[in-house]
């Protein structure tokens, strides 16, 4: 029996943390490699919709963004509660779209021109009315190729409530 | 000269700082949401005189401001939940209700004589109001892609039965950029033969203001 009392007599060894750094910074390491620095600040709520018939977005690609969705708590004195559009850094109006574009693609190499992609990034409380208009001025300046960022999920069963 | 070693540099607050650190890139990462559904606009064109499309080959939706789907297609007009749009869709797509060059060879369908005629002649027309909700697209767009995947899946297995995947993964292995260049091009041609054979005739009506 004298097999296990024994043990009692040193007390708890010490836990070695000597490998706590190490732990730490492989997460870190994790973390700086998959962060991607924000390109726009957003003013707008945009809780984006789910779908499951989703593709990547081909990165290779220019991609420009345009946000659409209800002005954030403090903009609301200025803006109202109605979905507003976003451009770069700023609230835009429909017809701002074209100058938008252009310049987007005046950034561009001449092969690439054809391949810009625009993603809508439209929050889901949002109406159609305005993504309509988004559409039509996309059409206007020929910039045809578009995709409705989404998360990904369950379309039917989120869009119940 | 006597010699010394170095003093040894303390590490234990190694620990702290990298922590830091880690907490600093938690708190400004955001995990990019960069996929989402791909659509072609329609080019802005003078006004035409548009196609004629027979009655029977049209799925018409439409999504009214208080996101109810109304359907008119096959001779029915039909109140619809969200959750059988997809079915009805495929339902309406693999009809296959041809005759004579018009036949569908594939289509396992009901052949009901007033719905579509084959995958090439059946088209889709949605039109929705202003005040109808954004998620409420998506989903219906969700819906009528999922139902072109479904029967693309289909046909795709059928002609390649070899190949061991769907047209779904096919198509997510031809966008991997991590794919070889030889095996994308076979997989390119694979995929072109079943998007003419069902292809996404899919058309939108600007939207209604009033």
């Amino acid at each position: 029996m004298s097999k296990f009392k024994k043990k009692k007599d040193g007390g708890l060894p010490p836990i070695s943390t000597a490998s706590l750094p190490d732990i730490v910074f492989m997460l870190l390491f994790f973390f700086m490699v998959a962060t991607v620095i924000k390109e726009d600040n957003l003013k707008i709520e945009n809780k984006l919709p789910s779908a499951d018939q989703i593709e990547k977005l081909d990165k290779k690609n220019p991609v420009s963004y345009i946000y659409i969705g209800k002005p954030s708590s403090n903009y609301q004195d200025t803006y109202g509660t109605e979905a507003r559009i976003q451009l770069n850094d700023k609230f835009a109006s429909p017809d701002e779209i074209a100058a938008f574009i252009a310049s987007e693609r005046a950034a561009l190499r001449e092969e690439l021109l054809s391949k810009l992609t625009v993603a809508l990034k439209v929050d889901s409380e949002a109406n159609m009315g305005v993504v309509s208009d988004v559409k039509q001025e996309l059409r206007k300046v020929n910039a045809l190729k578009i995709n409705y960022t989404t998360r990904k999920g369950d379309a039917v069963s989120n869009n119940s409530n | 000269m006597a010699k010394r070693s170095a003093p040894e540099v303390n590490a234990g607050s190694m620990a702290d700082i990298a922590f830091l650190l880690l907490i600093f890139f938690l708190v400004t990462t955001d995990i990019a949401t960069d996929s989402g559904l791909n659509r072609k606009l329609p080019p802005m064109v003078e006004e035409t005189t548009p196609p004629i499309i027979k009655k029977k080959n049209i799925f018409q939706l439409n999504v009214n401001r208080n996101n109810q789907l109304f359907v008119i297609t096959g001779g029915e007009e039909k109140l619809l939940e969200l959750k059988d749009l997809r079915k009805e869709v495929v339902a309406f797509l693999d009809n296959g209700g041809g005759t004579g060059t018009d036949a569908c060879k594939y289509c396992k369908g009901a052949k009901n004589p007033s719905s579509s005629d084959n995958f090439q002649k059946a088209v889709i027309s949605l039109s929705n109001d202003r005040l109808t909700k954004y998620k409420t697209y998506i989903a219906v767009q969700n819906e009528i892609i999922a139902a072109y995947n479904t029967i693309r899946d289909r046909e795709y297995k059928r002609q390649f039965p070899n190949s061991g995947m769907s047209f779904v993964e096919a198509n997510d292995k031809y966008q991997d950029p991590q794919t070889p260049e030889a095996e994308k091009e076979k997989l390119k041609e694979k995929l072109e033969t079943i998007k003419l054979l069902v292809p996404q005739l899919f058309s939108e009506a600007e939207t209604k203001s009033n």
